[in-house]
């Protein structure tokens, strides 16, 4: 690095032309080999990304060819007679992530606004950080708590006095034995909400100082300038963290295939057992006999990559846009 | 010896009760005729450094006073100060008093202070909804007025920051549309909606070209008829041609006030002199 | 203070308490967690269970020396297949990319990111397990190598973008190969948050447990070699965790203690210490 004021001599543009080829040529291979390799990196990359997609569907085409559009509106499970369904999986899957947002993004939204609207900046740091270390606790820990701490809880002290007061509602019905869409679904709440909270923060903090300032000036609260000026500048990448949670939460494994129960059928209780498609993969992919019924797995998985893929574009959209327009606003 | 014209305005005031600071007033917060804003002792921090050494000024009502002076000379500070703005901004601490029509401003809910006090900044900053929400924020977050008033008091305000022709026929559409200029007018009829008694103009015109200038220059000319307007601003012609009273203010002090004549044409101080003829900036 | 002013500063008032409520209960059960998951696991912990294999099933004792073994090997394979490819595919991005190609590897790459691990773990069984013929540590590391990739990519990238472009005009006015520039000047000033995103990385790969399940699988021995099933912790975790043996809950816990210690370690050190420092740019 140049620090001095020392007068360094750069290679001068004749001294090249000195020597044409031998100088300029060694300099443009070492650069042409250094290109080349990075550019193998990258394409490595869409190499991968590639295999991947293409491997499900090879994988995948028996079953596909088997079943059809079928295959998505099927509940039957059935590797004794070979015949295989996503239904009660798709539904399940999609019970616990919806139950998981219900309750994670209310309680992630309005931490992210206490944090970057109403708090003082050191200690909305110094949270953050916190929940943020949320995010890196593996998901197989959260399975753990799940069996040994919460679904005792649920059953001992949650869903008993929950029974009696709405037990008569459909969706409220029926025994509970702990492990259930419910409870999948509380888990997956706790494993989401960092990331609500992580990226809504950012978000809201994204948005101009002087839209707030302006508001101030207006004689508007604290309040009034978070639900009528800051809000509206950070919904659409709010809306982008949910959906992100989202992405995350249809495709999470090990705490939900601990809690869920395991039940191939659909059921209306959320309080009753049943299944996703992570958890039915990681379940029976090793005991799969035949080659048709691990074709029908990895369709599950085709499907899913699919369901996330979809989100995860909307999320980012809906995050990068919020936040370059947070910079471009004058 | 002053290169400044005033030709654009034609009706100063030379009386000769216009001219400096009160100082150390016996009753920090009794009115004074014809001053509507006091100032008195103000020491102003942020954390443990000092920003502004002891202000004492008095503003004229229905007239218009520049504040002028160097890049961090503390002049944009002390006008946030006039509307406690900066409340908004942890770890300040404001000493001094702040009386406006006799009241101390300092005192009290801070949400009055501001519909009293308005602000506009230096780069527009048009909420994201229309024209016409924007206008009537001010009247919305302090449940001024119910529906109709607020259809006639939207309409005034943009008459008054001469935007109504522009935008009469849109006022649904977004304030995104707008030009730079536009959206500056669309600030000004904002904070005016409240009909503040005095507006805070923070370096309005920076951001916009020479024509959209002019247009809130003939403005501010348009509005020191009703509203007492203090404005921080970087351009020493400008100064020259808006203003009635210049206060210049030099690494947090008041360093000289006084009518803008005589700030531009014969200064008491010699600092003074050197920055309204160029010689440091 | 007429009505509407009260109503204006109690609902203020009430926000500020509601959000704040949730603010805490978030950061609370978040205490909760750690602390029950460091209570609990430690109290489960022995010496046993660093030195010894896992005892046959339904008795009790034994311990997870091949599981820890199991999940270092598993993780140098992910470290040799993603990192190469992360970090150069990162340097690709932030030093060689027109706007068209460093767009389409950006979103290429939060693609892989968002895959869902457990569809790793498919792709890895269907390249490497199905061509070998049996479960091995090599396509566990392949299935982790794969998902470290991404965020390597992009926290290379990240920091290399935030050297200022001072330091490459300094190398290349000396008549310096553009490589030579980026590999002596550039990557050196941005190795310090490098190595910390590389870190974290890991440190999520560790605890990953739905690609081992039908890759490197689980392993009662020890794994010689590479191209063995192999125990690891999560996977033993799960699997001790869903059994009906109360001895083997608490190994889970004790693993559980071990893996969460060993992540959360990781995680401090990259973000406290790496993250934060800065290279000087001088004058």
């Amino acid at each position: 690095m140049i620090r001095s004021g020392a007068i360094v001599q750069p290679t001068s543009p004749l001294g090249q032309e000195d020597k044409p080829k031998g100088l300029v040529a060694r300099l443009r291979s070492g650069d042409q080999v250094a290109r080349m390799i990075v550019l193998l990196a990258a394409g490595a990359i869409f190499l991968i990304t590639a295999i991947i997609f293409s491997e499900l569907v090879l994988e995948s085409k028996l079953s596909r060819h088997q079943f059809g559009w079928r295959f998505l509106v099927t509940s039957t499970w059935d590797p004794v007679m070979g015949d295989f369904g996503a239904l009660p999986f798709i539904y399940g899957t999609l019970v616990t992530s919806a139950l998981a947002l219900l309750m994670a993004v209310p309680l992630g939204v309005a931490s992210a606004i206490f944090l970057s609207e109403l708090a003082p900046r050191r200690l909305s740091d110094a949270l953050t950080f916190l929940i943020e270390l949320l995010a890196a606790v593996p998901s197989v820990l959260y399975g753990l708590l799940g069996i040994f701490v919460l679904v005792p809880f649920l059953q001992d002290h949650l869903v008993p006095p929950l029974q009696s007061l709405l037990g008569s509602l459909p969706i409220f019905s029926g025994a509970f034995y702990g492990v259930s869409y419910f409870s999948a679904g509380v888990v997956l709440s706790i494993m989401v909400v960092p990331f609500i909270v992580s990226v809504s923060r950012e978000v809201l903090l994204a948005v101009p100082r002087e839209q707030r300032e302006a508001s101030f000036a207006l004689g508007a609260s604290r309040w009034q300038t978070t639900r009528r000026v800051v809000w509206p500048n950070a919904a659409r990448g709010i809306f982008g963290s949910v959906f992100l949670a989202l992405a995350r939460a249809l495709g999470e494994t090990m705490a939900v295939t601990m809690v869920i129960g395991n039940a191939t059928r659909i059921s209306t209780s959320i309080l009753a057992p049943g299944y996703s498609i992570a958890a039915i993969i990681a379940n029976e992919f090793t005991e799969a006999t035949g080659d048709l019924y691990l074709s029908a797995l990895i369709e599950l998985g085709l499907v899913l990559f699919a369901v996330t893929f979809v989100v995860n574009g909307l999320a980012r959209l809906l995050i990068v846009a919020t936040i370059r327009r947070g910079h471009s606003a004058a | 010896m002053t290169p400044f014209t005033t030709e654009r305005r034609p009706e100063m005031t030379t009386s000769p009760e216009t001219y400096t600071h009160v100082t150390e007033p016996a009753d920090p917060v009794a009115p004074i005729p014809g001053r509507t804003l006091t100032v008195s002792n103000l020491n102003f921090f942020y954390g443990e450094s000092q920003a502004l050494y002891d202000i004492n000024l008095s503003f004229a009502a229905k007239a218009v006073t520049a504040l002028i002076g160097p890049s961090g000379c503390g002049k944009s500070t002390f006008l946030r100060t006039l509307n406690r703005m900066n409340e908004t901004v942890k770890r300040t601490r404001l000493e001094g008093h702040i009386a406006l029509e006799g009241e101390d401003i300092l005192k009290g809910d801070v949400n009055k202070v501001r519909r009293r006090i308005g602000m506009v900044f230096q780069r527009s900053n048009p909420f994201p909804m229309s024209i016409f929400a924007n206008v009537a924020y001010g009247l919305d977050v302090n449940g001024l007025g119910r529906r109709g008033k607020i259809k006639e008091v939207v309409e005034e305000s943009l008459v008054k920051a001469a935007l109504w022709d522009e935008v009469k026929d849109k006022l649904h559409a977004s304030a995104f549309g707008l030009s730079g200029g536009q959206q500056q007018r669309l600030c000004i009829a904002r904070a005016l909606a409240v009909r503040p008694e005095v507006l805070l103009m923070d370096e309005p015109c920076s951001a916009l070209d020479p024509i959209a200038t002019a247009k809130i220059e003939d403005l501010i000319f348009t509005l020191r008829k009703e509203t007492t307007i203090i404005i921080v601003t970087h351009n020493l012609q400008q100064a020259a041609r808006v203003s009635e009273h210049t206060a210049f203010f030099l690494l947090g002090r008041l360093v000289e006030f006084d009518t803008t004549m005589n700030m531009f044409g014969k200064p008491r101080v010699k600092e003074t002199e050197d920055y309204v003829t160029g010689r440091f900036g | 203070m007429n009505f509407f002013e009260l109503r204006k500063a109690a609902a203020n008032a009430t926000m500020i308490v509601v959000t704040g409520a949730a603010a805490l209960l978030t950061v609370g059960v978040l205490l909760f967690i750690l602390g029950y998951l460091v209570w609990h696991g430690a109290q489960s912990l022995t010496w046993s269970f660093f030195t010894q294999l896992p005892a046959p099933v339904g008795e009790t004792g034994g311990g997870m020396a091949n599981a820890i073994v199991g999940s270092g090997k598993v993780l140098i394979i992910a470290t040799l297949v993603g990192l190469p490819i992360g970090f150069l595919g990162g340097v690709y991005l932030s030093e060689y990319a027109s706007a068209g190609a460093g767009f389409a590897l950006r979103y290429v790459t939060d693609l892989l990111n968002g895959v869902p691990s457990i569809v790793i773990g498919i792709v890895a069984y269907a390249l490497v397990v199905k061509r070998m013929g049996h479960f091995s540590t090599i396509a566990g590391g392949v299935a982790l190598g794969i998902m470290m990739i991404p965020i390597a990519v992009r926290s290379t990238e990240e920091y290399l973008h935030a050297v200022p472009q001072m330091l490459r005009e300094g190398g290349l006015a000396l008549g310096r190969p553009k490589w030579r520039v980026i590999a002596t000047v550039v990557i050196p000033a941005a190795l310090s948050g490098i190595i910390s995103g590389v870190m974290l990385d890991l440190a999520r790969v560790a605890g990953e447990t739905a690609p081992l399940l039908f890759t490197a699988l689980n392993n009662q021995y020890w794994s010689t070699g590479w191209s063995q099933p192999t125990a690891t912790l999560p996977v033993m975790i799960f699997t001790y965790a869903i059994s009906p043996y109360p001895d083997w809950h608490r190994q889970a816990w004790a693993a559980g203690f071990i893996l969460l210690m060993v992540v959360l370690a990781v995680n401090l050190t990259a973000r406290l210490i790496f993250a934060r420092k800065r290279i000087a740019t001088g004058g």
